[in-house]
C-alpha cells in the first residue's frame, strides 16, 4: 500500500466523481425535507433521469436535450410523490418506496424494449469536461453555495423553512403551505434527475438496469449526516465518495502480508451514516414537520 | 359614535351542535374589551368567525359601520384584525425578526436582514415591547414569545388585536408586563379584545365586558360599574359557592417522604435536583411553578414511571425508590396525570373499560385472563353515575366525552380505590368553572377522608384554594415550602420566577 493509494490525485479525482451524484440527490433531499416532505423517491428520480437522459441524448444526438430530459423525468416522478404526499397526505415512505420500485421496473422494461439485449448504442454524445472532470461535477459543487444562499438568504428560503418547521404557523401568516411543498419536492426531483443524467451520460455512457445502485438513498443519508444543510451535505457526499474511491484504489493492496479488507472498508460510509442517524455525530435535528402531512383547518 | 366592530346575530353550528346562536358583540375604538365565558360558551368560535377561520351560518360583521365580508385570515389581516393565538404560531428555530416579518417581508427576493431588523426595532420602541430581535424564538421564555406574536400582529398594521387566553402560560409577573403592553397599545390608538375566563384579569385591564354563555349573549357590562360576583353569575348562570372553610389537617402521619431526589428529563438533562418533600395524611401539598420546571418528572418518579438518579422515596415508611408503576399503585397510590387524553385515558376505549384500567387483570373483572364484559359494564355504570359522568353511559367512547367528563372518568378510576396517596397534576386544565369546582370538591373530600394529596398545578388560584402547604419548583429544585397562609400571590410569583430570596419570611 502506498500513500498515493490513499490520498493521491487519482483518488481525490475519483472522490469528486463519485461524490457528485450523491451530492445532487442530497441537495434535493435538503430542499424537500426543509419544506417538510421526505422524498425517498429521489432514488427513482435519479434512475428515471439516467434512463431518459440516455434515450433523449441518443435519439436527438444532443447532450443538452439529454440532460434537460433527465431533469424533466426526475421532476415528473417527484411530482407523483408530491401529489401522493401533499394532496393525498399518504405515508411518504410508502409512496416513495412504491415509486422507486416503479422506476426500476419501468426503466428496465423500456430499456429492453428499446435496445434489446445489446444495450445502449455506443454513439451517445458525451458531456464536456472541465479540468478533467465532467462539467456536472462542477455544477453540483456550485449548487452548494447557491442552495445555501437560497435557503438562508432569500425570502422564499425563509418561507420554505417556515413551512417545514411549523406549517400551521406559516399558513396563518398567509404562506401557501402546499404550494411551497410542491415546489420543493419538484426541485428535489429535478436535482436527482440531473444526478441520474450525470451517471448515465458522463460516467457510464450507457444505461444499465438499476444503475443508480442506491445513490439516491445514500444522498438521503448525506442529508441527515449533513444535518439538513447544503454544506453539511457536501461534506457528507465527499466523505461517502472518498470511501468509495478508497475501496477501488486499495483493491488488492496489502499492508505487510495482510490484504486490506476492501469490502469492509467500503462499508465505512454506511457505518458512519448509521452512527450519524443514531445521533452520535453531534446533535442532528430534522425540521420539526419533516415527513408530517399537513392538513388545513376545515371550515 | 359608531363602534369599531359590530358583530350582529352571528350563528354557527357544527353538525348538531349550535356553537353560536345569534351572538352580538360591539367593541368601541380604543377600548380593551373582555370577551368572557366558560369553556364551550362560544368565545373562541366567535373570534374564529371574526378572523375568517370559520364561515358563519348567519349574521353580519360591521367594521367602522361598513359591511365586512371576511373570507379568511388574509382578509382579516388586510382589514386590520390581528390575532394573538393561545398556542403561539411561531417558528422556533427562526429569529424574532424573521418570525415577525414572515409572510410579509417587503424586501425583494433577497432577505435584507438589516432593513427588517430596523423595522422591527421601530415597532418595538413605539409600543414599548422589549425583546432581542436577533434571538432565536426557541431560546425565549413564553412571556417573550408572546411579545413576538404581538409584534407580528402590529407589523401587519392591525388596529384591532384579539388576544386568545393570553395569560394561560404566563407567570404573574409576566401577566403584569403583558397588561402594561396592552395599556400602551390602547394609548397608541389600538383596540383590544381579550378572551379570558379569569375575572382578575378583567378588572386589571379591561374597559368593557361581553359575557357569553352556551352560545348566547349573557350580558354586556362596563368594567368599572360591575363586580366579580355579577360577572361570575352571568358566566355560570347561578351563584358560585364561596371557598369552602377547611378544617386543619387531621393526623400528622407522614405518608410520602422524598429526600435528595434527582432525575433526568427525556432529553437527558437534569430535571430534578435534590428534591425533598413530605406529605402528611389528610394534607394537600401544592407544587407551584411554571410548567417545565421538573413537576412532571417529579410526579413520574413518585409513580415509578421514571427512574430516579439519586435520592430516596418512602411511602408509609417503605422504600419505593425502585418500584415500577404496578407496585406503586398496589401500595395505595393513585395518579391523575396532567394530560388526560394521552396518559389518563385510552380514548378509543369505552368509559367502562377506562374505569377498570389497571384492575383488569384479576377478579372480579377477569378470570384466567378472560375479561367479563358484564361485570365491567355493571361496575362502569356504577362509577360513571357516582362520579357524575355525562352521559352516564358506560359504553360511550371516552374520546367523545367533553374534557370535564373525561376528567371525571379519570377521577372515578383513581379515587374509587380509596388511595392513601394521590398524585394529581393540572387537574383542572382546560375545564370550565363548574367542572373545576367538581374536581376540587372531590379532591377535598379525599383529603377529609385522610388521603395525602400531592397537587401539581401551574394555576396559582387552584394551588392556593386547595393546599395546606405550598412548595415552589424552579429549575428542578424546590426553592421554598410555605404554609398556605403565608403564600401570597406576589411571593409565589417571585419564587416561580426564580427569586429565591422571596422564600425567606
Amino acid at each position: 500500500m502506498t500513500v498515493d493509494m490513499v490520498i493521491g490525485a487519482s483518488v481525490l479525482a475519483a472522490t469528486l466523481r463519485l461524490a457528485a451524484p450523491i451530492l445532487l440527490a442530497a441537495l434535493g433531499g435538503v430542499i424537500s425535507e426543509r419544506a417538510g416532505v421526505v422524498n425517498i423517491a429521489l432514488e427513482g428520480s435519479m434512475l428515471v433521469g439516467a434512463f431518459v437522459g440516455i434515450v433523449a441524448a441518443e435519439q436527438t444526438d444532443s447532450i443538452v436535450i439529454g440532460v434537460a430530459a433527465a431533469i424533466i423525468a426526475g421532476t415528473l416522478l417527484a411530482g407523483i410523490h408530491a401529489i401522493a404526499a401533499i394532496h393525498w397526505r399518504s405515508d411518504q415512505i410508502v409512496s416513495g418506496m412504491a415509486l422507486n420500485i416503479l422506476a426500476l421496473g419501468l426503466t428496465s422494461y423500456l430499456n429492453f424494449q428499446l435496445y434489446g439485449t445489446t444495450g445502449t448504442p455506443a454513439d451517445v454524445p458525451d458531456l464536456p469536461t472541465v479540468a478533467d472532470q465532467s462539467i456536472l461535477v462542477w455544477v453540483s459543487l456550485a449548487l452548494v453555495p447557491l442552495t445555501h444562499l437560497f435557503l438562508f438568504g432569500t425570502v422564499s428560503g425563509l418561507r420554505l423553512r417556515a413551512v417545514g418547521e411549523h406549517p400551521r404557523a406559516a399558513e396563518t401568516v398567509g404562506i401557501g403551505v402546499r404550494r411551497v411543498r410542491y415546489a420543493a419536492v419538484l426541485a428535489s426531483g429535478a436535482l436527482a434527475g440531473l444526478g441520474g443524467a450525470y451517471l448515465s451520460l458522463s460516467v457510464a455512457h450507457s444505461f444499465t438496469d438499476g444503475m443508480t445502485a442506491g445513490r439516491g438513498f445514500i444522498g438521503l443519508a448525506a442529508v441527515i449526516f449533513g444535518k439538513w444543510s447544503p454544506i453539511g451535505a457536501l461534506v457528507a457526499a465527499l466523505l461517502f465518495g472518498y470511501g468509495n474511491a478508497l475501496s477501488t484504489s486499495l483493491q488488492g493492496a496489502t499492508i505487510g502480508d495482510t490484504r486490506v479488507p476492501v469490502q469492509l472498508l467500503g462499508t465505512l460510509p454506511y457505518l458512519l451514516t448509521i452512527l450519524a442517524v443514531a445521533g452520535f455525530v453531534g446533535r442532528s435535528r430534522p425540521p420539526a414537520a419533516d415527513g408530517v402531512p399537513y392538513e388545513k383547518e376545515g371550515h | 359614535m359608531t363602534a369599531l366592530l359590530e358583530m350582529q346575530g352571528i350563528r354557527k353550528r357544527f353538525g348538531e351542535l349550535v356553537a353560536l346562536d345569534g351572538v352580538d358583540l360591539s367593541v368601541e375604538e380604543r377600548d380593551v374589551h373582555a370577551l368572557l365565558g366558560e369553556n364551550g360558551a362560544g368565545k373562541s368560535t366567535l373570534m374564529n368567525v371574526l378572523y375568517g377561520l370559520y364561515a358563519p351560518d348567519g349574521g353580519r360583521i360591521l367594521l367602522r359601520g361598513e359591511d365586512a365580508r371576511i373570507g379568511g385570515p388574509r382578509d382579516a389581516i388586510a382589514r386590520g384584525i390581528g390575532m394573538i393565538h393561545q398556542h403561539f404560531m411561531l417558528i422556533p428555530p427562526l429569529t424574532v425578526t424573521e418570525n415577525v416579518v414572515l409572510g410579509d417581508e417587503r424586501t425583494g427576493a433577497l432577505l435584507d436582514r438589516r432593513v427588517i431588523r430596523e423595522r422591527v426595532r421601530e415597532l418595538q420602541s413605539r409600543f414599548g415591547i422589549e425583546v432581542d430581535p436577533d434571538a432565536r424564538v426557541e431560546d425565549l421564555p413564553l412571556g417573550l414569545q408572546q411579545r413576538v406574536e404581538i409584534l407580528k400582529v402590529l407589523y401587519r398594521g392591525s388596529d384591532l388585536l384579539v388576544f386568545d387566553e393570553p395569560t394561560a402560560v404566563l407567570t404573574p409577573q409576566e401577566v403584569d408586563e403583558l397588561f402594561a403592553i396592552v395599556r400602551t397599545l390602547r394609548e397608541q390608538g389600538k383596540t383590544v379584545i381579550l378572551i379570558t375566563h379569569k375575572l382578575r384579569e378583567v378588572f386589571a385591564v379591561t374597559d368593557r365586558i361581553t359575557v357569553l354563555r352556551l352560545g348566547r349573549n349573557a350580558g354586556s357590562l362596563v368594567t368599572s360599574a360591575t363586580t366579580a360576583g355579577e360577572i361570575a353569575r352571568l358566566m355560570v348562570g347561578r351563584e358560585l359557592r364561596e371557598l369552602r372553610p377547611r378544617a386543619t389537617a387531621g393526623s400528622r402521619d407522614v405518608v410520602l417522604e422524598v429526600t435528595g431526589l434527582g432525575a433526568l428529563s427525556d432529553r437527558g438533562t437534569p430535571a430534578l435536583l435534590d428534591v425533598g418533600l413530605t406529605v402528611h395524611a389528610g394534607e394537600v401539598l401544592g407544587i407551584a411553578g411554571i410548567g417545565g420546571n421538573g413537576q412532571s418528572e417529579l410526579a413520574e418518579c413518585i409513580m415509578g414511571l421514571r427512574r430516579p438518579t439519586a435520592g430516596d422515596m418512602r411511602i408509609g415508611g417503605a422504600d419505593v425508590s425502585r418500584d415500577g408503576p404496578r407496585r406503586t399503585r398496589a401500595g395505595g397510590v393513585c395518579y391523575v396525570p396532567e394530560d388526560r387524553r394521552r396518559e389518563g385515558l385510552v380514548l378509543a376505549f369505552t368509559v367502562a373499560d377506562n374505569l377498570i384500567l389497571g384492575k383488569q387483570a384479576g377478579p372480579p373483572y377477569a378470570t384466567f385472563g378472560v375479561l367479563d364484559p358484564q361485570v365491567i359494564e355493571r361496575e362502569g355504570a356504577l362509577l360513571a353515575r357516582e362520579f357524575d359522568v355525562r352521559p352516564p353511559n358506560p359504553l360511550a367512547i371516552a374520546g367523545n366525552l367533553s374534557g370535564g367528563n373525561q376528567q371525571k372518568v379519570v377521577l372515578g378510576r383513581e379515587l374509587s380505590s380509596s388511595p392513601r396517596l394521590i398524585v394529581v397534576s393540572q387537574p383542572s386544565r382546560g375545564l370550565d368553572i363548574a367542572a373545576t369546582e367538581y374536581v376540587h370538591d372531590r379532591l377535598l373530600e379525599q383529603r377529609a377522608r385522610g388521603a395525602a394529596i400531592l397537587l401539581i398545578s401551574s394555576e396559582l388560584d387552584e394551588i392556593r384554594a386547595l393546599s395546606d402547604r405550598i412548595a415552589v419548583m424552579y429549575e428542578g429544585r424546590i426553592v421554598a415550602t410555605l404554609p398556605a397562609a403565608e403564600a401570597t400571590e406576589e411571593r409565589l410569583g417571585l419564587l416561580m420566577a426564580g427569586h429565591e430570596s422571596a422564600g425567606a419570611a
